[in-house]
């Protein structure tokens, strides 16, 4: 999977229109100030003139290396730049996750427990409300609320504790306002369950019923379901890290669009690529060991 | 029973929020006839009045002919790409579920790069090769949503084909175009429908976030999530500016997604 990122980056951005050489001279003294002696020079530079399956195989060795070029932009090694962002994203992400289960299951088992409750209508209009606009806009009405109304948060950056608030709560409500309404369905599906409806029978407590019989049949699906939302993940944290200037991958890759640093631009796509793969991976794996059913269909 | 005119009742919601929003899209270019790219330096940063229903930003331009301007571009954008991922997606789905072979492994190979990638980051390397074009955001948008749209079809067209339904209709003699009608399309059209209400929100969300983040179309288009970040500065002065563009495109998406519900 890694190799596939890495090679469909490489063909998009071999494939760009023009000339490439004439692309990153442009990038770097500016559209105006690009001469032919500059184009060729980058070209030189850079071993453009190769054939493009020279190239490649160059590109890959290197990509097994670990060396992922130069940032066009700062000159710093591009392995080097995406080492310190993902620290930053990776803290942004985990805390997000914990902050949205924390919300969402509390919220969801309610509201799957008790149709009619106001936990669960305030819980669908809500979900729907977050679900209904872009990260980003959801991250301005925090930042309106919080940071320019009442003065409590800083509006972004990054600083200090108080700076990581907003950005967590922005990505931790999005992933939630989803989760929350699975969570809901699964366990409704579950309480009305013939197995269910037999523990009860046979004479477990509604409380013991619950955590024995119904809660694994919840967690499954909804676990299930968050190796899909991962891509929801990421690509929150690229809108919720630009808007905030959370110093992470996701920041870094559409600044590297901005400035069309391409390397940076590979580095932190294939990262995130990565992340990806390396994520869907887990949820698989963690899924093997809650449910038993996967492991006897191996045996 | 109450369940289904429940949904009903959505989608019908969702189908008039979408209507008012074409009505404004389309009807104030032909009744007020304001130029969402003319500017009065003298007139910036008006609150709505008479004259100006929705008021005027920095640099004096009318509001209301800028979001009936954004709202255009994302409905071309979302009719564009739309259209073309389910044409392509159904397509491709049928054939794969029906010809399997070398045919099903290369689409599903190619589906399963394209996923390797989260869509965004495929719209954003798209975006930084042209910036600032609007065929490039489509055809990148437009290769993400194709994915999902194969996938499901190819899903519930297996089972149709090895079903004995079509295979008897099969033996009597029936060419392809009719089976396709008459038993593949009745099976998925309704996730298709789905589909496509989702996809036009995921496109319109996945145009302003490009907008936002700057890499998208280049000022001065009228594009929803551009309008947020050049008006972000004037937030102080000018609040209701800001919320413009917000509330719009909040309005579009939930109206795609509620047009979205299934009936079950």
């Amino acid at each position: 999977m890694a190799w596939s990122v890495g090679t469909l980056t490489f063909v998009l951005v071999r494939s760009l229109p023009g000339d490439m050489a004439y692309k990153i001279a442009a990038g770097r003294y500016g559209e105006d100030a690009v001469t032919i002696e500059a184009a060729n020079a980058v070209a030189q530079e850079l071993g453009l003139n190769r054939s493009a399956l020279a190239q490649y195989t160059d590109w890959m060795w290197n990509l097994l290396s670990l060396d992922l070029g130069n940032s066009l932009v700062t000159g710093a090694p591009v392995i080097e730049e995406i080492r310190i962002q993902l620290g930053y994203t990776l803290t942004l992400a985990a805390l997000a996750i914990v902050i949205a289960a924390m919300i969402a299951f509390p919220v969801g088992i309610l509201s799957g427990l008790k149709k009619e409750s106001v936990v669960n209508k305030t819980a669908l209009v809500s979900s729907t409300f977050i679900r209904s606009q872009p990260v980003f806009c959801l991250g301005l009405l925090l930042i309106f609320c919080f940071a320019m109304e009442l003065n409590w948060l800083p509006v972004a950056g990054f600083g200090g504790p108080s700076y990581t608030v907003l950005p967590v709560l922005t990505l931790a409500l999005s992933l939630a306002a989803v989760s929350n309404r699975l969570i809901t369905n699964n366990t409704r599906r579950a309480v009305t369950s013939g197995y269910f409806h037999f523990a009860r029978v046979k004479g477990l407590s509604q409380r013991r019923a619950f955590v024995r019989h119904a809660l694994p049949n919840i967690l499954i699906p909804t676990l299930a379901f968050m190796g899909i939302q991962l891509i929801g993940l990421i690509e929150g944290v690229i809108m919720v890290e630009s808007l905030f200037a959370w110093p992470g991958i996701g920041h870094g890759l559409s600044h590297a669009v901005f400035a069309r640093d391409i390397p940076m631009l590979q580095g932190t796509a294939l990262l995130m690529g990565t992340l990806f793969v390396l994520v869907n991976a887990l949820v698989d794996i963690s899924q093997y060991v809650l449910d038993p059913r996967t492991r006897d269909q191996e045996q | 029973m109450s369940g289904l005119s429940r949904l009903s009742i959505k989608r019908w919601v969702g189908l008039v929020l979408l209507g008012l929003l074409l009505v404004l899209a389309v009807g104030e270019p032909l009744l007020l006839n304001g130029d969402p790219n003319k500017q009065n330096l003298s007139a910036g940063l008006i609150s709505p009045n008479v004259q100006y229903w929705l008021g005027t930003d920095q640099y004096g331009r009318n509001m209301l002919a800028r979001i009936a301007g954004g709202l255009r571009i994302s409905f071309l954008l979302a009719l564009f790409c739309v259209g073309t991922a389910a044409v392509s997606g159904v397509l491709a789905g049928v054939l794969a579920a029906w010809q399997r072979g070398w045919i099903d492994i290369t689409l599903n190979f190619i589906a399963n790069t394209i996923l390797a990638l989260p869509g965004l980051v495929l719209i954003l390397i798209f975006a930084a090769l042209i910036p600032g074009s609007f065929a490039m955001l489509y055809l990148a948008i437009s290769l993400v949503l194709w994915v999902e749209f194969f996938r499901v079809v190819r899903a519930l067209t297996l089972p149709v084909i090895s079903g004995p339904q079509l295979q008897s209709s099969q033996i009597l003699g029936f060419g392809p175009v009719y089976l396709f009608r008459r038993h593949i399309w009745p099976a998925i059209r309704h996730d298709v429908f789905s589909l496509a209400a989702f996809g036009a929100a995921t496109s319109i969300i996945a145009m302003s976030s490009v907008g936002f983040v700057y890499v998208g179309l280049k000022p001065p288009t009228p594009e929803l999530g551009l309008m947020i970040v050049e008006l972000f500065p004037y937030y102080h002065e000018a609040p209701w500016l800001l919320a413009e563009p917000i509330t719009v495109l909040f309005m579009l998406v939930l109206g795609f997604h509620l047009l979205a519900d299934k009936p079950q």
